[in-house]
């Protein structure tokens, strides 16, 4: 897949894996798998250093955490020899337990081989071998303020806190950043040493005195220029400019009926002004669906001063999307292609980035994560 | 000893559904397991050493739940694991 010019869009479901491929011109789709039938894979990434490394997040019921690696395009899979694990801990004290890997990020281009996790409960993991053995990142997993970082259940998403947005800047492989659900964002300037809260400009999901607590950030990415970063928070739609470090909520300029909750966030690959949300409703209850139950994607051209309404082709009606954080993503061509997938199994993507929509499949399993590569 | 291989684990013994381990112990059992079977045993046993939820170890046919539990090599050790949720 090295020199492709085409397209693979990696899903990862509640039962199983599947991936969509296609060529440049984005018209015809196939569809191959289920991998893993019956495991919860939580994401599938392509090491885009070398074009043919794929991990897999995989959890088989009740059995524990376990990462897969293919190295021919997810024909065959060979699992970690070591997976992600806490330390033991000596008799008598309560150790952590990881439940799931949940975000799977490869290192820097600089760094062939070395790919970092984002599990559940919060922690952060790396292997330095292309995924066959793990280790924590003590920085963060073991920094005297983890346990005020990660907060207690009262603060944690129903499945367990997460790790997600695990974040390499593309010109210096010790920076890097990371989300928590709940629990805010997090930068570290020496490789994940150490680390520091990032939340200055959020708005909080609990009204508690301390400014550090009650973040919820959902999904964070790098636009096209590091320097700046896009956020889809529990409380809103934000934008970082760096240096600087307060987030400006852009989503206040979402249209009221919409607003601006969500989870997925993607952007533009050479367009730093140029990004996409799946807006979902977050009023009373917090249905967590499209609002309306008219899915809409929203985009941006000019860093969040403005959105757009996108949906052309999606469903006008009685269509109750959720999107998660893992399940949007843009491909890299020209027009961008962009694709989702839904928790009720519609894979939906576009060509033209994002002004017309189709669905590329149905009736797939709960999907948890769309990343898209080049095949 | 025999040791009973639920479905869910037939990826790491190549399919087979009983299998030979040995060990005074449950605990033991598990570690022979694991170096027949890489892996087999961070599926069933966690990090700080406890069973996981919704995997039961049966000793002839007896739940036992802690792995200090002594066997023999006449004991049968099945794994059982639980199909539940949606």
């Amino acid at each position: 897949m090295k020199n492709a010019k085409g397209v693979a869009v990696l899903v990862g479901t509640r039962k199983g894996a599947f991936i969509l491929r296609t060529d440049a011109k984005r018209r015809s789709w196939k569809l191959s798998g289920p991998h893993f039938l019956g495991a919860v894979v939580h994401h599938l990434v392509l090491d885009p250093r070398d074009g043919k490394t794929l991990l897999a997040a995989v959890r088989t019921g009740h059995l524990g955490p376990t990462v897969y690696r293919s190295q021919d395009g997810g024909r065959t899979w060979t699992e970690a020899k070591r997976p992600p694990a806490f330390p033991k801990v000596p008799e008598g004290e309560k150790g952590r337990v990881l439940d799931h890997v949940f975000w799977l990020t490869p290192g820097h281009a600089s760094q062939p081989g070395l790919w970092y996790a984002g599990v559940s409960p919060q922690g952060l993991f790396k292997s330095e071998d292309g995924g066959m053995t793990w280790a924590g990142v003590a920085g963060f997993n073991d920094a005297k303020d983890y346990p005020a970082w990660v907060g207690t259940s009262q603060d944690l998403t129903p499945d367990g806190g997460k790790t997600h947005s695990v974040l390499v800047d593309p010109r210096d492989p010790g920076h890097l950043y990371l989300g928590l659900s709940g629990g805010g964002f997090f930068e570290s300037k020496d490789a994940g040493a150490s680390w520091k809260r990032l939340n200055k400009g959020c708005d909080r999901v609990f009204p508690v005195a301390d400014p550090d607590e009650g973040h919820d950030p959902h999904c964070v990415r790098f636009s096209a220029d590091p320097d700046r970063l896009y956020m889809q928070n529990h409380c809103g739609i934000y934008r970082l400019d760096r240096p600087s470090e307060t987030w400006v909520r852009i989503g206040r300029k979402m249209p009221k009926a919409v607003g601006d909750v969500g989870f997925p966030m993607t952007v533009h690959p050479r367009d730093p002004e140029t990004a996409w949300v799946f807006p979902m409703d977050g009023t009373e209850v917090w249905p967590r669906v499209s609002p309306g139950g008219k899915p809409a994607v929203y985009r941006t051209s000019d860093g969040g001063r403005s959105w757009s309404r996108q949906d052309k082709g999606l469903p006008r009606e009685q269509a109750w999307f959720t999107v998660k954080r893992q399940a949007m993503s843009a491909d890299a061509l020209d027009p961008v292609g962009l694709y989702f997938g839904t928790t009720s199994g519609e894979v939906w993507a576009s060509a033209d980035e994002g002004r017309t929509w189709r669905c590329l499949a149905a009736h797939l399993p709960h999907i948890y994560s769309v990343e898209a590569a080049r095949s | 000893m025999k040791v009973l291989i639920p479905s869910p684990l037939y990826s790491y013994t190549g399919g087979r559904k009983t299998v030979e381990a040995e060990g005074a112990t449950l605990e033991a059992v598990t570690r022979s397991l694991d170096r027949s079977f890489p892996g087999l045993r961070f599926r069933v046993v966690d990090e700080q050493g406890g069973i996981r939820p919704h995997i039961k170890l049966f000793v002839n046919r007896v739940q036992v739940r802690d792995l200090s539990a002594p066997v023999g090599p006449a004991d049968e050790v099945a794994i059982v694991n639980a199909f539940s949720g949606g």
